[in-house]
């Protein structure tokens, strides 16, 4: 692949995500409609929109978790089936139950498990894979802790380290920074830019408005339906995120800078 | 060789079985889905008896299989056209095992097969029952099909471990990694019906449920590794059965319901005394942590 400058979206490549009119619906009730976007490759991409808006559907319906009734998703302009190794997948924390008899090291190691394929059991070379990407989130010391023990953020950081154990081009992620602490907040910026600047694009599903314009490059809009795709200092601005959060947006006035939360 | 060995043994294998396969259940929060399949295998049994015109151990084991695997998917199917959960169990085993006793009943005056059996199990008589073959006695049949369904589960289990292992902890992201999610979900209902079929007689189909749910749910509480949970359920289970055999012996009493008896008091013993996850030692640290407070 040519080397491109970073930062500089390249509209010839192909596209490490390329969505065609996604629809999902539970029980005939559209909960996603005929949602299009194209991500550029090297950039941090945020998914917002209000709550019920559809955001962890779109991304599950993406990876065929959920089925969508219509609609085709190509990665790196292949059917997105033969490029499942080039994903890395991180879920929403509380969808897994973390009592489960485990220590850190090993939830890592599942990183590893989809590149093993049916027979091979992780080995030496999965471990070390496992060590180095626990040790970028800041969680090498945790490496035999039982994953109960974790705090909330710590359990981030591990789901973390495991989406970079599978080695992945294209990252999808489902809110990873819902209720972490600063530490761990700072741990998942500084691994995003880090990806970023080995070109690869990741997709973080987001709830935070007042950290948009500090941490992505580009922004998606979502309310059902797709509201505005594209760069954040073209897209992210009052106009659209009222269309995207209707009344729910809030103003609040803080010492002259603008607080904006949306709920 | 002695009776007493004979019980044991099946014993053995049938708790060696259920431990393995109960530590998967229960970390997939599906304790209830083994009693369903438990139960729901009782018409595939039924069937097998009167096509193949007796006990032939394979025919019960393929018609149990299947039923069992035909549970779960009819389960699955309730609930996902919006019946609730537990209803859905409810129903569906229930339905299956109703229509399983008919069956039992409508021949019981031409096949040798009898509800108390079924329902609590004969293990007291094993070593009677033996499997012949051209002429040869090859000892009890049970203790040929349970470790038979032992074998199975051990190579499958040994094979997939990884993927029996995602699939529990985190089906969605295992599903993204391309791990065939539903596959290993049938495959692990496919060997507690058969299982269930090959435990029948020893315990019945009540207290095979017992057998699955109570050996893992003590391990649970032993060990934070998913690899020492499923070595100290076998534990558990076995010493349960050799326990309770011995029980049973000096109470004159059912073997199968002491052994599961026998379980369950391990059971509590380690609910209260585990220390990891015992309630007495989680007392005792709460009440270190607030004297520690106050004197500060």
């Amino acid at each position: 692949m040519n080397k491109k400058p970073v930062n500089m979206p390249d509209h010839t490549a192909v596209s490490p995500l390329h969505a065609q009119g996604i629809t999902v619906a539970y029980h005939k009730q559209p909960v996603v409609q005929n949602v299009s976007f194209k991500l550029d490759e090297g950039r941090l991409v945020a998914l917002i929109g209000p709550n019920g808006a559809g955001k962890s559907t779109l991304l599950k319906a993406m990876l065929g978790l959920v089925p969508a009734i219509r609609g085709e998703v190509s990665v790196y302009g292949q059917p997105y089936a033969s490029q499942r190794k080039r994903i890395g997948y991180v879920p929403q924390r509380e969808s897994v139950d973390w009592d489960f008899p485990t220590n850190a090291l090993d939830v890592v190691l599942m990183g590893t498990y989809g590149r093993l394929g049916w027979f091979r059991r992780p080995g030496r070379q999965e471990r070390e894979i496992a060590i180095e990407s626990l040790s970028k989130v800041g969680m090498a010391d945790y490496a035999n802790r039982q994953i109960s023990q974790l705090s909330g953020g710590q359990q981030q950081r591990v789901f973390l380290a495991r989406a970079l154990a599978q080695q992945a081009d294209l990252y999808l992620m489902d809110e990873p920074f819902a209720g972490v602490d600063a530490a761990t907040e700072k741990a998942i910026i500084t691994l995003l830019e880090q990806l970023k600047q080995q070109g690869k694009t990741v997709l973080v599903v987001h709830h935070d408005l007042s950290t948009v314009e500090a941490y992505f490059d580009d922004v998606l809009l979502l309310n059902r339906e797709l509201i505005a795709a594209g760069p954040v200092e073209m897209v992210f601005n009052t106009e659209m995120l009222q269309r995207t959060y209707g009344g729910r947006l809030t103003f609040l006035q803080d010492s002259g800078s603008m607080i904006m939360t949306g709920k | 060789m002695s009776s007493d060995f004979w019980i044991m043994l099946t014993a053995a294998l049938m708790s060696a079985s259920c431990g393995l396969l109960g530590c998967f259940l229960i970390l997939r929060k599906m304790a209830l889905i083994g009693d369903a399949i438990s139960h729901a295998v009782l018409p595939g049994i039924a069937i097998a008896f009167l096509l193949s015109g007796g006990r032939d151990s394979m025919a019960m084991m393929i018609g149990a299989t299947a039923l069992g695997l035909i549970a779960v998917f009819l389960i699955q199917w309730l609930q996902s056209s919006g019946i609730q959960s537990d209803a859905s169990i409810g129903i569906i085993f229930t339905a299956l095992f109703a229509v399983g006793v008919i069956l039992v009943s409508l021949n019981a005056r031409n096949i040798d097969l009898d509800l108390d059996c079924v329902l609590f199990g004969e293990i007291a008589y094993v070593q009677w029952d033996t499997w012949m073959m051209n002429g040869i006695d090859m000892g009890p049949r049970s203790v040929w099909m349970l470790g038979f369904a032992l074998l199975v589960i051990l190579t499958l289990l040994g094979l997939f471990y990884k993927q029996f292992k995602i699939t529990a902890f985190d089906p969605a992201m295992a599903a993204a990694c391309g791990i065939p999610v539903m596959l290993f979900h049938y495959l692990l209902m496919g060997m507690v019906s058969m299982t269930s079929v090959a435990s029948f007689e020893s315990v019945g189909a009540i207290l095979v449920v017992g057998m699955l749910v109570i050996p893992a749910a003590t391990a649970y509480l032993l060990t934070d590794r998913l690899g020492r949970m499923l070595i100290y359920s076998v534990i558990v289970g076995v010493v349960s059965s050799i326990v309770g055999y011995y029980t049973a012996y000096i109470l004159n009493a059912s073997i199968g319901g002491s052994i599961v008896t026998i379980a369950g008091i391990f059971f509590i013993i380690t609910f209260l005394l585990s220390p990891r996850h015992g309630i007495l030692f989680r007392k005792l640290q709460q009440k270190r942590i607030a004297s520690s407070m106050t004197s500060n």
